[in-house]
């Protein structure tokens, strides 16, 4: 298949950036997304220009280092990571656009490549569960209800891709916060930095930029790994209780 | 900073306010659109004329209609302040967007269909309310008490088509904020669950639907008996 590519082009930082469109002539169906951008960046390599530059790692759908605006949706038409997302689910001849995810908490650095740091000092800010150095604890030791066990997973399953940044109107960070925050309050082993975690996980949010919730529901719909807004609920809920009953004044 | 002050200017706090002033708001509005079914009472506007004299007089009522000022301020603030954030969070958009493949439109454009509602309520405040309190309204007699006839006032307004159309747009507006808003506001508070989310965004589809029709049947009413 041949198709039209409109992609956004922007230097560094610094630089304005504009749409610029490339050709890419007989893409197989069963190309991926990314192995279609290889090849124009082969394309533009052969004419001693610049390649796109944009971000993947694994290819496997499991990293969350892929992105992607394609066609005015985060990782394209389909509910996955854009790695993930293959050519036959475009029609030959279709113009394609691919931007940036657009946020003030996610500066493009160039091209395609926006820089999610962000994501990581929330992570640092309360994201974790603190163990005391020693001898390897049994794996078993602490019991947890299959159930427990099968929600905490769910949220746990968030890849920090950052589509539900991208999806929502608020460039919120709500769905990977609350992600985060579910997986270890529902653990026993998230319990001592519980009310901690929360307070700061959601100032750093806040800090970083990003907007709050409408609960549009955007997130939940474009997210490729389906975490629900359930897990915003929990993480308000969480939230909240923190707040009143904590010991920071 | 103190804990309160931090957690009311946190993204969540905020929400916290618009969705506690919003449910507020939407419980007002049943008081409002029960009390104002005596205008179908044929009594020439007695019950209501009572009913209103009862709402700007009795002190318990006036409390609550403090309350209720300060929930339609703080709702319109906080409205202000976080849409300007969540703007402020993308200040560069999509060349190409299909939000709506995935949210709907009314749940993308509450600042819009709020500002509409706001619009609406200056005219319906400076019309009635502003009259009632601070007015020249005619007096009617009922068994010796004197009351305002605020009913003329409203019988007159609505014989006037251009308005009654106002309103009736106006209470599509306001169906339309509530529809998303309704079952948005428990989300906010943390409410949800597999239990009982599945009634809230039902009644929510229901309220939205059938206090504005209400409201906007009023109108109408009087509209086509100011044509006899
Ligand atoms: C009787 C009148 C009104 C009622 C019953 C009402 C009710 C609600 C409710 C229940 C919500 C959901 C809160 C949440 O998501 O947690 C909401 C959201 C909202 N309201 Fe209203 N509202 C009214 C009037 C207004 C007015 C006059 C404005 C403003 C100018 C406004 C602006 C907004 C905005 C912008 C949101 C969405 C905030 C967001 O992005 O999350 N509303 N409203
Ligand atoms: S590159 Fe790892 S998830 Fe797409």
């Amino acid at each position: 298949m041949n198709l039209t590519l409109k992609i956004w082009r922007q230097k560094n930082n610094s630089d304005k950036g504009a749409f610029k469109e490339y050709k890419v002539e007989h893409i197989s169906k069963d190309m991926s997304f990314l192995e279609m951008l290889d090849v124009l960046n082969e394309q533009l390599a052969n004419k001693g220009e610049d390649p796109v530059h944009f971000d993947h790692d694994c290819r496997e759908g499991i990293c969350g280092m892929c992105s992607l605006y394609i066609n005015g949706k985060p990782h394209g038409p389909e509910q996955t990571t854009t790695c993930q997302l293959h050519m036959r689910s475009f029609q030959d001849g279709e113009v394609v656009t691919i931007e940036p995810w657009r946020a003030t908490a996610f500066p493009v650095l160039k091209d395609l490549v926006v820089n999610r740091s962000a994501f990581d000092r929330i992570i640092q800010a309360g994201g974790y569960v603190s163990v005391n150095t020693g001898g390897v604890p049994d794996a078993n030791e602490i019991p947890i209800p299959k159930k427990i066990a099968d929600e905490a997973f769910d949220s746990a399953t968030c890849i920090g891709c950052g589509a539900c940044v991208a999806a929502c109107k608020n460039a919120s960070a709500m769905l990977f916060v609350s992600a985060k925050v579910s997986q270890l309050a529902l653990l026993p082993q998230g319990q001592v930095e519980r009310k901690e975690r929360v307070e700061r996980m959601v100032s750093q949010m806040d800090a970083e930029g990003f907007g709050a919730c409408s609960n549009t529901g955007a997130c939940e719909a474009e997210c490729p790994k389906g975490i629900s807004v359930t897990n915003i609920a929990r993480m308000n809920r969480e939230y909240f209780s923190a707040v009143v009953t904590s010991d920071n004044i | 900073m103190s804990w309160v002050t931090k957690t009311l200017s946190s993204s969540l706090g905020k929400k916290l306010i618009m969705s506690l002033t919003g449910l507020f708001l939407i419980i007002f509005l049943v008081g409002h659109v029960t009390g104002n079914l005596q205008l179908f009472i044929n009594d020439d506007g007695q019950a209501f004329n009572i009913y209103a004299k009862f709402m700007t007089t009795n002190p318990a009522v006036k409390i609550l209609s403090y309350v209720t000022y300060i929930a339609i301020i703080g709702h319109v603030v906080y409205s202000i302040i976080t849409t300007l954030a969540n703007k402020k969070a993308r200040p560069i958009g999509y060349q190409t967007s299909r939000a709506s493949t995935n949210s709907a439109w009314t749940s993308r454009n509450m600042g819009v269909l709020g500002t509409i509602v706001l619009i609406f309520l200056v005219v319906h405040l400076q019309g009635f309310w502003y009259e009632m309190h601070w007015g020249n309204l005619p007096v009617v007699q009922y068994d010796g008490e004197e009351y305002k006839d605020l009913y003329s006032i409203v019988k007159f307004a609505f014989a006037e088509p251009l308005l009654v159309l106002l309103y009736v747009v106006a209470m599509v507006f306001l169906g339309l904020h509530l529809s998303h808003g309704f079952a948005s506001a428990f989300q906010t508070l943390g409410l949800n669950h597999k239990k009982y989310t599945p009634a809230i965004v039902f009644l929510g589809r229901v309220f939205s639907v059938v206090v504005p029709a209400l409201f906007a049947s009023m109108p109408i009413y009087l509209y086509i008996s100011s044509l006899n």
